[in-house]
């Protein structure tokens, strides 16, 4: 079977590519937000565990939709105003950039709480061997505590770039030229939106296996010290 | 923060709500109906009966909620079939689609719930019941299915509140619920962060609500009193 992209292929292929762009931009943010926000939960500090508390309840409760709008929309005043203050008065978020943060952050809220099982289902008694053997708290986390952490975080970071990946589509709505875009301007030419919407609905879910391999041969390597032998 | 002005909008937020709770309402009820049957089938241990709802809800979960609303909404358009039958005052409705939708779209997410559930009943419970000279769909009926629920209820209650943050898409197939009409609103008015603003405070209300509406149910059911044995 052989379908007709009336010529939108590579414009498509090109929206995969920023799909796939805007994932990992928004992963690397999220992964650093999540660490930083189990690292405020798991605190002694009541402020900072309240702050990571507020955090992960405030994104969590309201839609992805939103935060993108709010992002796109609502950030104008506040960095004309920056932009203002240095110079550049045209100074605005592009889609790119307020898709980035707008995913980042809700996939950093749901990457705290990950993170935060991950960080207490280590063993107490590693913490307190790195005490004993005199290392510093930033040491101890480091070298004790990071590395041990990736292996239970795994899965649950994994299933959450898969619902990342799919927010993605979100940032269609402010106009980012990604696949939903894309297709959204192949169907306004071509006038056959089951077509293309299908098409579009196919590259989400090769790119979904893609991640679900990637992430298999990373908890393969994650989990290499502790393959049980029979 | 403009207070005023987001006063004197309430109502119309307020109509927002309802349209988003009736979204939601209808979705993830039907979406229970529907995926009992096919988490039950998809817990299979015949490959054939396990075939078809694998493929319901990889396809449906691998793929993007905008994706499937603009598939149904706009999509089966292109058909001349489609839009000579019955169907078409409903699937040109904007409502119907969304709940449509978000009603297949949840079922792939309760069944793969539900298969969890049942694969995580102890053997020996459903043994017991086997051994006690209950008939398969007996033991499905009063064992396996009453335990089932117990386990995947949590679940449940999360794939609810994921389902009222994904209602939001319901906007952009023109329906003016929650994020619709604050989209409107601010088409009035301006107050970009203020009104988005009024919009998080609900949704974050209405899954305050929700999640204590659940602990409730989950008291009722004495989901803790079946746990850890």
């Amino acid at each position: 079977m052989n379908i007709d992209l009336y010529g939108f292929g590579p414009a498509l292929a090109a929206g995969a590519l920023m799909t796939v762009k805007l994932a990992l931009c928004a992963l690397c943010l999220g992964l650093v937000l999540g660490l930083l926000g189990a690292l405020a939960k798991t605190s002694p500090y009541k402020p900072l565990q309240w702050l990571g508390g507020a955090y992960s309840t405030l994104v969590r409760g309201i839609p992805e939709l939103l935060w993108v709008l709010l992002m796109y929309y609502g950030t104008v005043t506040l960095m004309s105003a920056l932009g203002e203050a240095f110079g550049n008065p045209e100074l605005a978020l592009n889609p790119f950039a307020a898709g980035v943060i707008a995913l980042g952050l809700c996939f950093g809220a749901y990457a705290t709480e990950v993170f935060r099982g991950a960080i207490l289902a280590i063993p107490k008694g590693h913490r307190e061997a790195g005490v004993a053997l005199g290392m510093s708290k930033v040491r101890i986390f480091t070298r004790l505590i990071m590395p041990q952490m990736w292996r239970i975080a795994l899965p649950g970071l994994g299933n959450l770039f898969m619902i990342l990946m799919k927010d993605t589509a979100l940032v269609s709505v402010i106009s980012l030229e990604e696949i939903m875009r894309q297709a959204q301007n192949a169907v306004l030419f071509s006038k056959l939106p089951f077509t293309f919407y299908l098409v579009a609905a196919f590259m989400y879910l090769g790119l979904t296996v893609l991640a679900m391999t990637g992430m298999h041969f990373l908890e393969k390597r994650a989990a290499r010290g502790f393959v049980r032998t029979t | 923060m403009e207070w005023e002005v987001i006063f004197k909008w309430l109502p119309k937020f307020f109509q927002g709500a309802v349209l988003t709770l009736e979204l939601v309402g209808i979705a993830v009820v039907l979406g229970l109906i529907l995926a009992v049957p096919l988490g039950i089938a998809r817990a299979s241990k015949l490959w054939y009966v396990r075939s078809l709802p694998y493929a319901y809800i990889f396809f449906f979960r691998g793929t993007p909620l905008l994706v499937q609303l603009f598939l149904v909404y706009y999509g089966l358009a292109q058909f001349d079939a489609i839009r000579e039958s019955f169907m078409w005052p409903y699937l040109r409705n904007p409502f119907w689609c969304a709940t449509a939708t978000m009603t297949l779209h949840t079922t792939a997410y309760i069944a793969e719930i539900l298969r969890g559930a049942i694969q995580a009943i102890p053997p020996g419970e459903i043994e017991a019941a086997r051994a006690l000279g209950m008939s398969r769909a007996k033991a499905m009926v009063y064992i396996i299915l009453p335990r089932a629920a117990r386990i995947g209820l949590p679940a449940y209650s999360n794939e609810v509140i994921l389902m009222l943050k994904a209602s939001s898409l319901a906007s952009t197939v023109t329906l003016l619920e929650l994020t619709g009409m604050t989209r409107t609103i601010i088409a009035r008015n301006y107050l970009t962060v203020d009104m988005f603003f009024t919009a998080g405070v609900f949704y974050l209300v209405i899954s305050f609500l929700l999640v204590q509406a659940f602990k409730q149910v989950e008291r009722w059911m004495r989901v803790d009193a079946c746990q850890g044995r």
